[in-house]
């Protein structure tokens, strides 16, 4: 397929002769082409916020565009830039290139334009830093973009070498939502190019919806422990679907998150004016609880009323993967949620950083749910929200943990464009009996999925030499990161014992 | 709650880092806040005090009216700059009025540097005199500059060994050969040649200056050869290529790469370069982006840690409040979707000039976006510039005018805000291109404001 003129295969021009007599079609007999030549997603005349129905997505963009000003698809001549209109009106005041769009569309064009190509994105990109294979985010953002306005481009399969670590957007000085072209183009390059019947494809999926393995896990944890990393079980899983042999599948819970917080019989604090909703994600429900009860017994030391919606993945490894259409129906359960949550006078909070940016960057970038902006403006990393409403520095002031302890702290990518990448190394450096010392600025590597596919597990692990040699250099022989992959690379690559800043916070506070 | 601080330092570059550490050095508890990862990646690397003096008067007085661009017209010339200076302290009385030399004065800069060479160590070169020394840069232009990298210490224009300088066809930026031929024009006074080998073409065409020097750092194999090995076999051939006066042919005693030898292990892998070659090994600084910058950033960023600077990058200043008594109370920071104040005794605002975005520039004029200072600019936007190319142009004046103290003034010429400090690109009156200034204009601006944030907080 080199043309992205259709939406999927019924809406090839044979089946405009009856088979399904849309509007669309019946365009086709005004003599007006049936299938514009504009591309999919990503394109300012269309409704590039992604919406799941196929037949929908046909025709609220290009047909309404159609019907309304088939000028919309050229790209910028003056006719179109005055709006169309005969006037031949060209002082600058008639210029304004954003309104020929339909109102409401997602618009990568402002974006694109804003590149001025100084190439510190691709700088900051930790793939291509290691993977002669990838062009980097400029290519992969703005100028990928460019590319495919024509229609005849197929989206450059390098894409799925992202690894969405989105450092780019931390780099980038024009604030080119480089990471938001890369997700649209992502999901394009899945949904159009690749083949549903493939190994990768399969192995994507199964990666991307962690949840779902990891809800059948742990329904026997032990033996799910065992299996996943059985030898012979673990050598099949590399030849037949891509999965690395050598890194080791994380251990289930016992007792999840949520049992656990229903056999204690849920918030033991309540208080109507000072509440958060906790989104625990699938890690810390399923493989460290321990995360999730710190962060718990934290908040409640605080006085703080716990709530505990019910949620699905933040979408993260989806995005990783281009499988829209499945974070997107799990969007809408945790926006449906975390909304309610939000109306009982709740802020969200978050323990992994991936998934409070989720929540409140990809979220608002890539799908339009009722009250999706309402969940990313309240929603906080879980020691981000401390920090800004409690005196955290004076509480911890007298306080000291039981033994003296050395932390080697690896900021997580997803933490940078939050600035949150120096907050666990401020709040504890001034705690008696902590030392805690940040390993520096490079890549764990790992970037959730990413290095969790063979074909990527070397240059995972390049990328990662950097933070090793600094953790092995530093003092502490425990690593600290908020970020559940991260903490599988920090360990995988040295064998250190690996914490969350939240359980650091509960010994010295809470125990 | 606010997140306080005695300090708040707005801006992640040269200036602000200077700030901040200055202050905190003084005894205040300091935050800085970057919006995005420091543009320190774009800079050369290296640090430029005052290179030139540039002539603020046209050789024939301006013509009435608009410049002439685009249209058929004498258009407006300019005499040379004076320089390269050797000595930039002694050219600062030349300098106008106004610029931001003159208002913190030549201790301000010497002050400034010191800080510089404290902060970095034996990594930069050049605090041992008040001279520039001459560095070659990509362009084949030799640039005066107050201290260099140590990885450009053996490329000095003044050194008289014999120097190869290489190239690679993939890097289309940079010819090697050109750039040779156009240091000799400059009458260098050592004997140059200019080679292209085959090394980077072992990687994609488009590959990152990151890509190489990751390769270099790790030593990878590069068709079964180790990456700086595989360099110094395409470089051996050349060491000979240079030729004297007399037609006799040296084997070369300096080899120049274009910067990227190596990021995080950059030293070794000069050191073992040179081991190979059998001559010293330099870099030549190039254009954004750049490996040097890249490293400076790692240094300063170092340097606040080990200062005990708080700093946050990925958040944006997007409003702020004033007190009673018409000074920033706090300002707000925008943490995806949510403005959360920040609150400070005195805020240094060094947020960078055009290209940082410190300053912001439309058809209606030019403005300070972070807290709305004053920007003084002629009102009809064809005054803006002028013909000449490398003439004085008044937008490369554009900025916040401060006092001696470098506290911004409004329209009126009053303290517009009695606890805030301005430094670094977003301070106007010099035009640091031309002059070859900005790394000494942040230190100066930045070392002073921070002195005087601090003085802020103690009073």
């Amino acid at each position: 397929m080199t043309r992205h003129t259709g939406n999927d295969d019924t809406d090839t021009t044979e089946e405009s002769n009856g088979t399904n007599g849309t509007e669309r079609h019946e365009e086709a007999d005004d003599g007006t082409p049936a299938q514009p030549t504009v591309p999919e997603l990503g394109r300012d005349e269309q409704p590039a916020i992604f919406v799941p129905d196929d037949d929908e997505d046909g025709t609220t963009g290009a047909s309404a565009g159609d019907e309304t000003d088939p000028r919309t698809a050229t790209d910028g001549g003056v006719e179109s830039a005055t709006g169309g209109s005969d006037s031949g009106d060209l002082s600058p005041d008639a210029y304004d290139p954003i309104d020929v769009f339909p109102e409401g569309d997602l618009d990568l064009r402002d974006g694109a334009d804003s590149c001025y190509k100084c190439t510190s994105c691709d700088t900051s990109c930790p793939v291509a830093e290691v993977d002669d294979e990838f062009p980097g985010p400029k290519f992969q953002g703005p100028e990928q973009w460019r590319l495919k306005r024509k229609g005849d481009h197929d989206i450059d399969e390098s894409i799925t070498s992202c690894s969405n670590c989105m450092r780019c957007d931390d780099a980038c000085p024009s604030s080119v939502p480089l990471s938001q072209m890369h997700n649209e183009a992502r999901g394009q390059f899945v949904e159009e190019q690749m083949e549903k019947l493939s190994v990768e494809y399969i192995r994507n999926r199964i990666l991307a919806n962690y949840r779902t393995s990891a809800r059948l896990a742990s329904m026997t944890p032990r033996l799910a422990s065992f299996a996943m990393n059985f030898g012979p079980a673990r050598w099949a899983m590399d030849k037949l679907l891509g999965v690395p042999k050598e890194r080791e599948f994380p251990e289930f819970a016992t007792t999840t998150f949520r049992e656990w917080w229903r056999d204690r019989g849920g918030a033991q604090v309540s208080n109507p004016d000072k509440r958060v909703a906790y989104f625990h994600g699938c890690y810390s429900n399923y493989n460290t609880p321990e995360v999730g009860k710190a962060m718990v017994r934290v908040y409640e030391h605080f006085g703080y009323e716990v709530l505990v919606p019910p949620q699905k993945c933040s979408g993260t490894p989806m995005f990783a993967n281009g499988m829209l259409k499945d974070a997107r129906r799990h969007a809408e359960t945790n926006v449906e949620n975390l909304v309610e949550a939000i109306g009982e006078g709740a802020d969200v909070i978050a323990s992994c950083t991936s998934c409070s940016m989720s929540l409140r960057q990809e979220y608002p970038e890539l799908f339009d749910i009722h009250g999706i902006e309402d969940v990313s403006e309240h929603t906080f990393e879980a020691l981000e929200y401390l920090r800004i409403h409690e005196d955290l520095n004076g509480a911890l002031a007298d306080a000291r943990p039981e033994d003296e302890q050395a932390f080697a702290y690896h900021a997580p990518c997803h933490a940078r464009n939050q600035g949150l990448a120096r907050q666990a190394v401020e709040t504890f450096r001034e705690v008696d009996g902590v030392t805690m010392e940040d390993v520096g600025d490079s890549c764990s590597g790992i970037s959730g999925t990413y290095g969790w596919k063979s074909e990527k597990y070397e240059k995972s692990m390049q990328i990662g030499e950097e933070m090793f040699e600094h953790m092995e250099d530093a003092d502490g022989e425990v690593g600290m990161t908020e970020c559940p992959t991260c903490a599988m690379q920090m360990e995988h690559g040295t064998g250190y014992e690996i914490r969350h800043p939240l359980q650091l916070l509960e010994e010295t506070l809470v125990a | 709650m606010a997140i306080d601080s005695d300090v708040l330092v707005v801006g992640g570059g040269m200036a602000g880092i200077a700030a901040a550490v200055t202050a905190a050095r003084e005894g205040a508890d300091v935050r800085l806040v970057s919006h995005k990862a420091s543009t320190l990646r774009q800079a050369s690397g290296l640090i430029d005090a005052l290179g030139y003096v540039p002539a603020t008067e046209p050789t024939t007085p301006l013509r009435e009216g608009p410049p002439t661009a685009g249209r058929e017209l004498d258009r407006d010339e300019w005499p040379d700059p004076e320089g390269p200076l050797s000595d930039p302290y002694e050219a600062i009385d030349r300098l106008p009025a106004d610029h931001p030399y003159r208002l913190v004065g030549p201790d301000a800069l010497r002050d400034g540097l010191a800080l510089f060479d404290d902060l970095v160590g034996d990594a930069y070169l050049g605090d041992h005199t008040d001279r520039n020394a001459l560095v070659p840069t990509f362009g084949g232009s030799v640039k005066p500059t107050a201290r260099y990298p140590a990885a450009a210490a053996s490329g000095l224009a003044s050194d008289d060994r014999p120097a190869l300088i290489v190239g690679f066809r993939s890097l289309t930026e940079y010819d090697a050969r050109a750039f040779a031929d156009r240091l000799a024009a400059a009458g260098v006074p050592f004997d140059v040649a200019g080679a292209e080998v085959e090394f980077a073409e072992a990687f994609r065409a488009d590959a990152k200056v990151t890509r190489l020097a990751k390769a270099l750092d790790r030593n990878e194999e590069i068709d079964g050869t180790p990456a700086r090995e595989a360099l110094a076999k395409a470089v051996g051939p050349h060491l000979h290529d240079v030729v004297d006066a007399e037609g006799g042919v040296d084997r070369v005693e300096r080899v120049g790469f274009p910067a990227f030898l190596g990021d995080d292990h950059s030293a070794e892998v000069r050191a073992d370069l040179a081991d190979r070659l059998g001559a010293a090994v330099f870099e030549i600084p190039m254009g954004p982006p750049s490996l040097p910058g890249l490293r400076l950033e790692d240094l300063l960023y170092d340097a606040l840690d080990a200062a005990g600077v708080r700093f946050e990058t990925g958040t944006p200043v997007v409003d702020y409040e004033t007190d009673d008594d018409g000074r920033i109370d706090h300002v707000l920071m925008d943490r995806k979707g949510t403005k959360v104040p920040y609150g400070a005794e005195a805020v240094v605002l060094a947020t960078g000039g055009l290209v940082g975005k410190g300053l912001d520039s439309d058809r209606e004029g030019v403005r300070e976006p972070v807290l709305d200072l004053h920007v003084p600019q002629p009102a009809d936007r064809y005054e803006w510039f002028v013909d000449d190319a490398f003439g004085e142009q008044p937008y490369a004046r554009f900025g916040v005018r401060p006092d001696d103290r470098l506290r911004p003034l409004d329209p009126d010429g009053e303290v517009a805000y009695g606890n805030v400090r301005v430094a670094g690109g977003v301070v106007g009156g010099a035009d640091v291109a031309r002059e070859k200034s900005a790394s000494g204009v942040s230190l100066a601006t930045g070392l002073v404001a921070g002195r005087e944030a601090a003085r802020e907080v103690t009073q």
